[in-house]
């Protein structure tokens, strides 16, 4: 049996949805930001396996772009968390409810 | 034959991977379950003629930024148990149910929107050369972008983790 790129396609769904899924359900700020990393992932790997299939580079382009994308985020988003974290000393955001310090 | 094996065991590592790092209640063997994930993500790029990107994977997500994960993780609250009690009503069931939904939503519409390769459609070949060649023409407005970035991520968190908190009600800098 030959993989093709719909395989890739779906193992990529079935990664972003459960991405989704963590996002929805947990309350620790920091898996939810590891779910947006797999959310990442997920959509990366349909760039590649689209990028296989029509014989185009330019996709892997696109992953590389988004990997730096992806860097700068966590640095910040994890720098904005120890702040918060110095404040409230929680991780849930269900503790979040002001923007004020 | 080698793919259909790879994709088999590498897409159970990875979606079992993605599973414990939203169900398991302590975010340290969630971060690792999530490397998992992100190698076997790298071996797959590796299979679809990706070896750059493979290689930057590694390095930059399983290296540096899970690496940051766990720093913070092991900073802020291992120790400290998730409050696992849900605060809005059926948000639980509302979110596993929507999330089936989403996936076969896609699943549908994936199906049928099918894009066909071209003709002439060719392995590309994923070398530093190729990809840098891209890089520094079709894409180098973006390229410069990025740096400047980089440049405003890096200062934004120094300027973030410098926060004093013993200035409590004053002006803050």
């Amino acid at each position: 049996m030959e993989v093709t790129a719909g395989w890739y396609l779906a193992l990529g769904a079935v990664l972003f949805v459960i991405g989704a899924g963590g996002m929805l359900l947990r309350r620790n700020a920091l898996v939810m930001f590891m779910s947006i990393e797999l959310m990442l992932n997920a959509v990366n790997l349909t760039f590649v396996a689209i990028g296989r299939h029509v014989g185009d580079l330019n996709g892997q382009v696109a992953v590389f772009f988004v990997m730096v994308v992806a860097a700068a985020e966590v640095v910040v988003g994890l720098a904005i968390m120890i702040s918060v974290f110095r404040r409230r000393a929680s991780a849930s955001v269900d503790d979040l409810a002001v923007l004020k310090g | 034959m080698v793919e259909l094996v790879l994709f088999i065991v590498f897409g159970l590592i990875a979606v079992a991977g993605a599973l414990s790092m939203v169900l398991h209640p302590n975010p340290v063997y969630g971060a690792l379950g999530l490397m998992a994930t992100m190698l076997s993500i790298a071996v797959f790029y590796v299979v679809n003629s990706g070896h750059f990107i493979a290689a930057v994977q590694v390095v930059v997500y399983a290296g540096a930024v899970m690496t940051l994960f766990l720093f913070v993780i092991m900073l802020i609250g291992v120790d400290r148990a998730e409050n696992l009690e849900e605060r809005l009503p059926m948000q639980r069931q509302l979110a596993i149910g929507l999330g089936v939904a989403f996936l076969v939503l896609i699943g549908l519409i994936g199906g049928n929107a099918w894009i066909t390769a071209p003709a002439s459609a060719s392995e590309p070949n994923g070398s530093v050369e190729a990809i840098a060649d891209l890089i520094f023409t079709d894409w180098l407005l973006p390229f410069e972008v990025t740096t400047l970035l980089l440049i405003i991520a890096s200062v934004g968190a120094v300027a973030l983790a410098q926060f004093s908190p013993r200035r409590r009600g004053g002006a803050e800098e």
